[in-house]
């Protein structure tokens, strides 16, 4: 569903792609400083211990996420200068894209990368022979994997649209919204394999954020309504 | 932006093309153009030095050619759309880049993969007489660098040689050698790689159709590529050619030796063009002072442009002037990234009129391709080839090198665009694939395995 959004809302318009790439980078490189920190705490810690492994995984994977955070806040930052460039750039002084339509981007951008990086070996894999769960484990693990991933997906997207919206108009407790959901997902995937305790929630909470980043986005029942019984 | 060559080595032959970076493309076009408009030429030149495209070279050879037909008309509004339209075209630019690049990194990524032939050591390629097959890590890194050198010393060589070639006019030889390698180029390595693939799907195929499928294959890339051809079949070609020049890097490179080969090309890239004495730059200068089209082999163009006149006898006039450039790029407006590729040919085709325009609106839609050197294309495929290849953490590295030379090139274009002139487009992209792809494998791969493991999502 992801890659279908990226064909039909961003493949059009080159700057969308250049944005996306630029998203993905971003999420890429907060990916890399968290895996570094993750990286030296593990070095410097005893492997032995179970549960400090376990901590410190934990506590890797809080990092990675307040990481991402405010790297979505350094690509606003950074798509707001460009917005201003391309005002002044362009012919009838209004940007070609709106900022809107950059923070649906950028969170696709970071869904796409996120969603790629946890599900692209588990597919390469999956080509591969061998049984699922041989080993006690779940033998769901694909598929839920795989809808983990694209609930992931989507909530980057929503929580762009809502981040973004929330830096514009300065309203703090969005953006502590979209950090404190983020945490909580994350920390639900704690839950795994207890698969409902993890997936239900995360659609739910998907779900939540769709309908207000819709919103925010100018949409209304109304709109709804319409677009689904196709009036004019 | 200028892309310097590399010399293909082939086990084979000795076969180095070099094609240093052309930044000014458009040299030749103000030369016949002048025969045909002077006075347009010159208006449209200068007004065409003022575009902000991206495509000017600050020669504003590019411009040349297309400015004139459109010189009257625009010039008053062109200062003030100049800079508008630097980022709208910057950003088409840059896709009508990333599609080729992303395509030519896709087809190396996919072969390493599935062939195994790619990834078995099989000995290596003279100009990296040094073997890695050392006990110690000292001895090993130390032929690294010492194969790094060679390579590097007979990349340098092999330009200067051709800069001199320039200098002194011997373009039949320059073109005969080019014609030379990329018929090998065509013709042997792809008789290699489809052989492997067939192998590695286990489809038997006879010696006549094979032979046919080559032959038919060699042919139509030779004359799409030397001669004149439709420009979707040309980057095709290009494409196919800087993916088959990569795999063979990669199949013969030892693994420490390519990494550093790798970093000290896009030093040498960053020098040859910039520093005033370089190889590159002085190809370039010699290219625009003559008005000439820097060598048209060896250079992707993502449009064409007809440089057609506004009226039909120049175009038939334009058209006869442009047959004895064989690899002009005529009428292209874009900048160039210079590159240099190993033994490829690509010769930029032709500007064929192929739709008369006659209209301004018409040519204006045509304008600002950018060209980028095959050479370029061939490394980055090399360093994602590398990454799939040798990476423990398989597609992650990949797609993270994939991403970072995609950014590199989208920061070098936006450079281009400020600087407006010949730049190398390996350095930035280079490094961030370096980098990237060492932190991902050493960094990010533990982290993401331990999350998989435990099904944590971040």
């Amino acid at each position: 569903p992801a890659f279908g959004l990226f064909l039909f809302t961003i493949a059009r318009d080159p700057l969308r792609i250049i944005i996306l790439i630029a998203g993905a980078f971003f999420w890429l490189v907060s990916l890399l400083l968290s895996s570094l920190i993750w990286f030296i705490a593990v070095k410097s810690s005893d492997p032995r211990d179970e549960r400090l492994q376990k901590g410190l995984l934990i506590f890797g994977v809080m990092f990675s996420v307040l990481l991402q955070e405010a790297f979505r806040f350094l690509y606003y930052k950074l798509l707001r200068k460009a917005i201003e460039g391309l005002v002044a750039l362009s012919e009838d002084g209004c940007s070609p894209i709106s900022i809107q339509q950059m923070a649906y981007v950028a969170g696709v951008g970071f869904g796409l990368m996120s969603g790629a990086f946890s599900m692209i070996n588990l597919l390469a894999d999956a080509l591969g022979p061998g049984t699922v769960g041989i080993h006690g484990d779940s033998q769901l693990y694909f598929l839920t994997s795989a809808f983990m991933t694209m609930v992931l997906i989507f909530l980057h997207t929503f929580w762009g649209i809502l981040f973004f919206h929330g830096c514009e108009h300065r309203h703090w407790w969005e953006i502590t919204a979209v950090v404190v959901m983020h945490l909580t997902v994350s920390g639900l995937s704690f839950c795994n394999p207890l698969y409902v305790g993890s997936l239900v929630p995360s659609y739910l909470l998907m779900a939540a954020a769709a309908a207000w980043a819709y919103l925010l986005s100018g949409g209304s029942a109304q709109n709804l309504r319409r677009f689904l019984l196709c009036e004019s | 932006m200028i892309t310097f060559m590399n010399n293909s080595d082939s086990e084979e032959e000795p076969c180095n093309e070099r094609t240093s970076l052309m930044s000014a493309e458009s040299p030749p076009v103000p030369s016949y153009q002048d025969g045909l408009q002077t006075s347009e030429a010159g208006e449209a030149q200068a007004h065409r030095k003022r575009r902000a495209g991206s495509s000017r070279s600050p020669n504003n050879t590019a411009g040349g050619e297309r400015a004139d037909t459109r010189v009257p008309v625009r010039e008053s509004t062109l200062e003030n759309e100049e800079e508008e339209l630097t980022l709208k075209y910057g950003a088409k630019h840059v896709i009508m880049l990333f599609v080729p690049v992303t395509l030519c990194m896709i087809v190396v990524v996919a072969t390493i993969k599935s062939v195994r032939f790619y990834t078995e050591k099989n000995g290596q390629l003279i100009y990296t007489p040094f073997s890695e097959d050392t006990p110690s890590v000292g001895q090993r890194l130390l032929n690294s660098v010492l194969n790094t050198i060679v390579m590097i010393s007979v990349i340098i060589v092999m330009t200067v040689f051709l800069v001199l070639l320039y200098k002194y006019r011997c373009y039949k030889f320059i073109h005969g050698w080019l014609i030379l390698s990329s018929l090998m180029l065509l013709f042997l390595f792809t008789y290699i790689y489809l052989g492997e693939v067939l192998k590695t799907y286990n489809v038997a195929m006879d010696y006549p159709t094979l032979l046919l499928v080559i032959w038919n294959f060699g042919a139509v890339g030779m004359i799409c590529i030397h001669w004149k051809g439709p420009l979707q079949l040309q980057q095709a070609y290009l494409i196919m050619i800087s993916a088959l020049m990569a795999l063979v890097f990669i199949k013969y490179l030892p693994e420490w030796s390519a990494w550093v080969i790798l970093g000290a090309i896009s030093i040498y890239d960053l020098m040859a063009v910039l520093c005033p004495k370089g190889p590159l730059r002085m190809l370039v200068e010699t290219a625009q002072e003559r008005n000439e089209p820097i060598f048209p082999a060896l250079i992707y163009s993502s449009a064409m442009m007809w440089t057609v006149g506004m009226a039909k006898p120049d175009t038939a006039a334009r058209g006869q002037s442009q047959q004895p450039w064989d690899a002009a790029e005529d009428g292209r407006e874009h900048h160039r990234i210079p590159s240099h590729t190993d033994s490829q040919m690509s010769e930029m085709r032709s500007p064929v009129p192929t739709h008369p325009i006659t209209s301004l609106e018409e040519l204006e839609e045509e304008e600002r391709g950018v060209k980028l050197g095959l050479g370029d294309f061939i490394f980055y495929s090399v360093l994602v080839g590398k990454a799939a290849a040798t990476a423990s953490g398989d597609w992650n590295t990949t797609l993270a090198c994939f991403v970072a030379i995609l950014i590199g090139l989208c920061l070098t274009l936006l450079l281009l665009a400020v600087f407006k002139k010949a730049l190398p487009a390996l350095p930035i992209s280079i490094t961030f694939g370096l980098i990237f792809y060492f932190s991902t494998d050493n960094l990010v791969r533990p982290f993401m395995d331990t999350l998989a493991f435990h099904q944590l999502y971040i």
